[in-house]
Parts: C-alpha cells; sequence; structure tokens
C-alpha cells in the first residue's frame, strides 16, 4: 500500500476465501485503500481469484481451492493464496481518485419515519430535509440487496437509530436512515431503517448492462422534489 | 419438447451453481443449495456438471413430459414415481411421453435435483441460470415453478426403440454417492474471526450441545435453536462480507448459518464457517434435525474438498460413454 501506516490482519473466512481487514470503524481514507485494492485486483485477474468484495473498512477474496490444488498438487491452497496477497499488500499500489461526478438522487421527502427523527433529534422535518440534502456522500460498499448502497457520513442532527422492530416490507426506492448512515433500498424487502423519503430513480435494474446505478467509491447528493415532480419521473 | 409443471410445489426453482462475480454490486451467488447432488445427476446424464438443474423441495411439483426424455435424480428422496411407478435415484431412467413425474413422500433429506440429458433450455443473466427470487426479473431467472410453466429441452429426443412400449426403462448402473464415509455425523467448522469473543461457557456449548434446525429455515439460511450463547463484547462489527456456510451469533444468543441464498455481507460475529466439503451434507438437513459441529483445520477442509471432487471426477469417467453405448444397444 502507498500508505505505510495502513495497518490490517488477514483472516481466512471458512476454507475458500481471505479478509483483510484494515480495523472496525468507518473511515472515508481506510475505504479509499478498500476500494483501490478492490480495483487493482479487479483489473490484474489474478489466477484462481473467484471474486473480490469490498466492504466498509476490509476486502474479502475468494479464491478456487481445486484451481490451486490442481496447478500445484499436495499444497496447501490457503498457504498459497493467503502469500500471493501478502505480497501484493507490499505493493505500491496507487490511492483511488476522488469521485469526478456526484451521482444527484431526486428524494420526495415524504417518509415514514419523518416524525419519530424529528422528535427523537429534536429538529423540525424541514431541518432534516435541508441537512440530508447538504451533504455529499460516499458510497462505502454495496450489500445487504443487489444494489443497496451503503452510503456516509450523516449529519449527527439526524443520524437516528435503526427501528427496534424492523418493517416486513419496505418499499423499492425509499431512502432511509441508520446511525449515520443512508441508502436506498433498491427492491422491496423488510427492513429497520428509519424511511424519509423515495426516489422514483431505479437504484437495481437487472436488463442493464450495468445494473446498479451505483458501486462503491461513487459520490451523491440528494435533492427534494415535489410530489407531481416525483409522478412526472 | 418441453417439460410442463401440471402441479406447483412449494418451492422448486431452476439452479446452477450460482451467480459468482458480482457480490461487490450486492448481488448474491445464489445457486444450488447442494451443488454436490446437482453436478452428480449431471454427470450422471453425460451433461456438464454444471448444467442448470431443478432444485424441488417436497411437497414438490409435479411434472409432465410432452417429450421422450432421459432423466436423473440426486439429493434427498422423495419418492419419485413415474405415472405411479416408484424410479429409483442416482440413475439415468429414459422416460416415455405423456408420463408424469410426481414425488410421493418426504423419506431423506431437504431438496433432490432432476437433470434431463443434453440440459434444459433456459434464460441466463451473469453468466448463470440460477434462480433469485428477490431481484424482480422475468421467468424463470425471478421465480419458482408455476402451474403451467413449461420449459424446453435443449435437443429433441425420440427413445421410442429403446422404451419399446414401456412408460420407463431404468439403465442398470448407479451412482456411489457416498464420498464421504469416514467422516463422523458431524458439520465440520473452521473457526470463525469472531470466534473468540464468545464466553468459554458458550464456546463449550458450541461444541458440545446439540443445535436444532428451526422451522424459520429457508435458501437464506438456517435459523438454529440451542442454549444462548454469550458475547464478550458489546462492540459491533461493521459490516463486511459473508459466505455460504458462515455461521453468525445474533443478538439473541442463537446461531443462524447462511446458506445459498446469503446476503453478501453482514455485521454479526462470525463464530465459524462450515467446511465446503460439507454444505451438500447441510443442505440436506431438514428443521426439526439436530446438528453437532466439530471444528476442524484447514488441511481436513481442504483435502475432503479435493476428495470429494475426485469421487465425482471418477464418476464423469464412469459414466462417459456408458448411456451412449446403452442407447446404441
Amino acid at each position: 500500500m502507498n500508505d505505510t501506516t495502513a495497518t490490517y490482519r488477514v483472516f481466512p473466512l471458512g476454507d475458500s476465501a481471505f479478509t483483510i481487514d484494515f480495523g472496525n470503524f468507518i473511515d472515508i481514507s481506510v475505504n479509499k485503500k478498500v476500494i483501490s485494492l478492490f480495483n487493482y485486483l479487479q483489473k490484474e485477474k489474478l489466477e484462481n481469484i473467484l471474486e473480490v468484495v469490498p466492504a466498509y473498512s476490509s476486502l474479502t477474496i475468494y479464491y478456487d481451492v481445486l484451481g490451486i490444488k490442481k496447478k500445484y498438487p499436495g499444497q496447501r491452497a490457503c498457504e498459497l493464496m493467503k502469500k500471493t496477497l501478502e505480497e501484493i499488500l507490499l505493493k505500491n499500489i496507487p490511492g483511488e481518485n476522488d469521485a469526478s461526478t456526484v451521482t444527484r438522487i431526486p428524494v420526495l421527502y415524504d417518509g415514514e419515519d419523518l416524525l419519530f427523527i424529528s422528535q427523537e433529534k429534536n429538529i423540525t422535518v424541514d431541518e432534516i430535509i435541508q441537512i440530508h440534502s447538504a451533504t455529499n456522500y460516499r458510497v462505502y460498499m454495496l450489500g445487504f440487496l443487489p444494489g443497496f448502497a451503503y452510503m456516509g457520513e450523516v449529519d449527527e442532527r439526524i443520524a437516528a437509530p435503526r427501528k427496534q422492530q424492523p418493517r416486513l416490507k419496505v418499499e423499492a426506492g425509499s431512502v432511509g436512515i441508520a446511525g449515520k448512515q443512508t441508502g436506498i433500498y433498491p427492491s422491496a424487502s423488510p427492513g429497520g431503517w428509519q424511511i424519509i423519503g423515495r426516489t422514483p430513480l431505479k437504484l437495481f435494474d437487472a436488463t442493464k448492462e450495468n445494473p446498479t446505478l451505483l458501486k462503491a467509491g461513487d459520490m451523491v447528493q440528494f435533492y427534494s422534489i415535489t410530489k407531481d415532480e416525483f409522478k412526472n419521473r | 419438447m418441453s417439460l410442463k409443471i401440471v402441479k406447483a410445489g412449494i418451492l422448486d426453482t431452476v439452479q446452477d451453481k450460482g451467480r459468482y462475480g458480482y457480490q461487490h454490486l450486492g448481488i448474491n451467488p445464489g445457486g444450488a443449495m447442494d451443488v454436490f447432488s446437482m453436478q452428480v445427476a449431471n454427470i450422471l446424464l453425460g451433461n456438464d456438471a454444471n448444467e442448470a438443474a431443478i432444485e424441488i423441495h417436497f411437497p414438490a411439483s409435479a411434472f409432465l413430459f410432452e417429450q421422450d426424455a432421459i432423466i436423473a435424480i440426486s439429493g434427498a428422496d422423495f419418492l419419485p414415481m413415474i405415472n405411479g411407478e416408484a424410479i429409483p435415484l442416482h440413475r439415468p431412467v429414459i422416460i416415455n411421453k405423456n408420463s408424469v413425474l410426481q414425488f410421493r413422500e418426504l423419506k431423506k433429506g431437504a431438496r433432490c435435483y432432476l437433470a434431463v440429458k443434453d440440459g434444459l433450455q433456459l434464460p441466463s443473466w451473469l453468466n448463470s441460470c440460477s434462480a433469485n427470487l428477490k431481484i424482480g426479473i422475468e421467468g424463470f431467472l425471478g421465480k419458482s415453478l408455476q402451474q403451467n410453466d413449461r420449459i424446453h429441452f435443449k435437443t429433441p429426443n425420440d427413445y421410442t426403440s429403446i422404451l419399446n412400449g414401456k412408460d420407463t426403462r431404468i439403465t442398470p448402473w448407479k451412482a456411489d454417492v457416498n464420498w464421504d464415509i469416514f467422516s463422523v455425523d458431524s458439520i465440520y467448522v473452521l473457526p470463525g474471526n469472531e470466534l473468540n469473543r464468545l464466553e468459554e461457557e458458550s464456546k463449550r456449548h458450541f461444541i458440545s450441545d446439540l443445535f436444532k434446525i428451526s422451522s424459520l429455515s429457508d435458501r437464506m439460511g438456517y435459523r438454529l435453536s440451542g442454549p444462548g450463547l454469550w458475547s464478550t463484547s458489546e462492540d459491533e462489527l461493521v459490516s463486511s462480507a459473508v459466505s455460504f456456510g458462515t455461521v453468525q451469533l445474533l443478538p439473541d444468543g442463537q446461531l443462524i448459518i447462511l446458506m445459498a441464498d446469503h446476503q453478501t455481507s453482514g455485521g454479526y460475529p462470525k463464530i465459524a464457517h462450515v467446511i465446503t466439503a460439507h454444505h451438500s451434507r447441510l443442505a440436506q438437513m431438514r428443521p426439526e434435525e439436530k446438528i453437532s459441529f466439530r471444528f476442524t483445520d484447514i488441511k481436513t477442509a481442504e483435502e475432503l474438498l479435493l476428495k470429494q471432487h475426485q469421487h465425482l471426477r471418477q464418476l464423469e469417467n464412469a459414466c462417459k460413454f456408458r448411456l451412449q453405448d446403452f442407447l446404441k444397444n
């Protein structure tokens, strides 16, 4: 890594994957390291690496145990893969450039939980909308559902905790807050995030070549739209 | 030239090995719960081992063959019958058109795989035919089999001469599926990264107690009920990748084992990981059955996986020309 202060730990995730863990916290510079390493491995397409999955502060590498064992009979696939990864971690991998564009996402702020957040955080609904749409958010990772982007950081003034009892069904397009994270449900799903609004945009479309609107490392800004604007999208 | 669903089962879907390479977009791999059994069914027919098959749960669908076909069924034993006559598992069976395949009884296991010689004509998305019921995609990619659905065969076939007026013809050879005779009856696991968060007593319970698979179990995961296990740390984990076989500790002290339709990431403590070679065995366990876990090491995990693979390769070699020769004679 280009940053010599980067500390990490490599641990096995079962018998066919390793996770490179940079620590248990949400931090932009750490996530940038994760994404640059992810981009490097996606580009290099190393033999017997099946897929690479970035998260907030970790990167998981799934590998082909049988493929490695076939090429190096009698050797342990996990040891060879761990060695490969440790060599890569010593390389000077250029840091990720900041996203050059910001994806703007229209939101009709009429969510069911605005009132709860307003009471919980002692703030008006208008202020919640103003604060939520004033920040540029970073997409730290995708997970939970196809195309679900975990974004942050949400301003402390509106950072409401998850619901005690998750809803059985949150509609597709719902925009929510969970602590200092914000996100959009790409499809209908049970969910525990506090819902503040909805977007007419499709976050996930299986018929497209790039099925997700967002990817890890992207920047996002929300803007408020009216009911009519929502309908006419 | 098709297979028609005349009665829908509880959850029968089209599955192959799964959709790999897209977890960074939150798209989970899915795929067959018991890939080994799916591969056995395909190999028996001389198909590519990873050709898509139909994963069947009980109560199962009833299938009408609108054309002659050769099939193989592996995995769970639901007492398959053609026109009311029992047919065996793990064997190629030649079937006359207008025959109906039904599954009579849940005898053993949790899911079986119906493969058809030369494969089924199916849509593919991101290099896989596996159904994912959560993505809102059209056709067999996004749904379970429904009444009156038709799945076409890749190649039309006519086995009139070999059937000689009968409904079925059963081939005289059978796949040996018992590759794992030396393992004890437990599910083998490797330690998870947060295993050491468990209190000492909870750790002992984990390796010595039995855990019942709850009725809340599905293709996403098996919820277990057992002694409450407790963590020494209240620290929340930021989300990171999880995989098929990851055993997580839920806030209520119970465990969940993630299965084929698991999410790509999660934030619960990872206590252990079921070794890949035991995914098949686990996938054939059903609610109310009890699991005992046994820690193993990565060396054993890799060796067992290799052994399972070699068993399939041997089966492949044994089956290669057999069906062809049988059809010629």
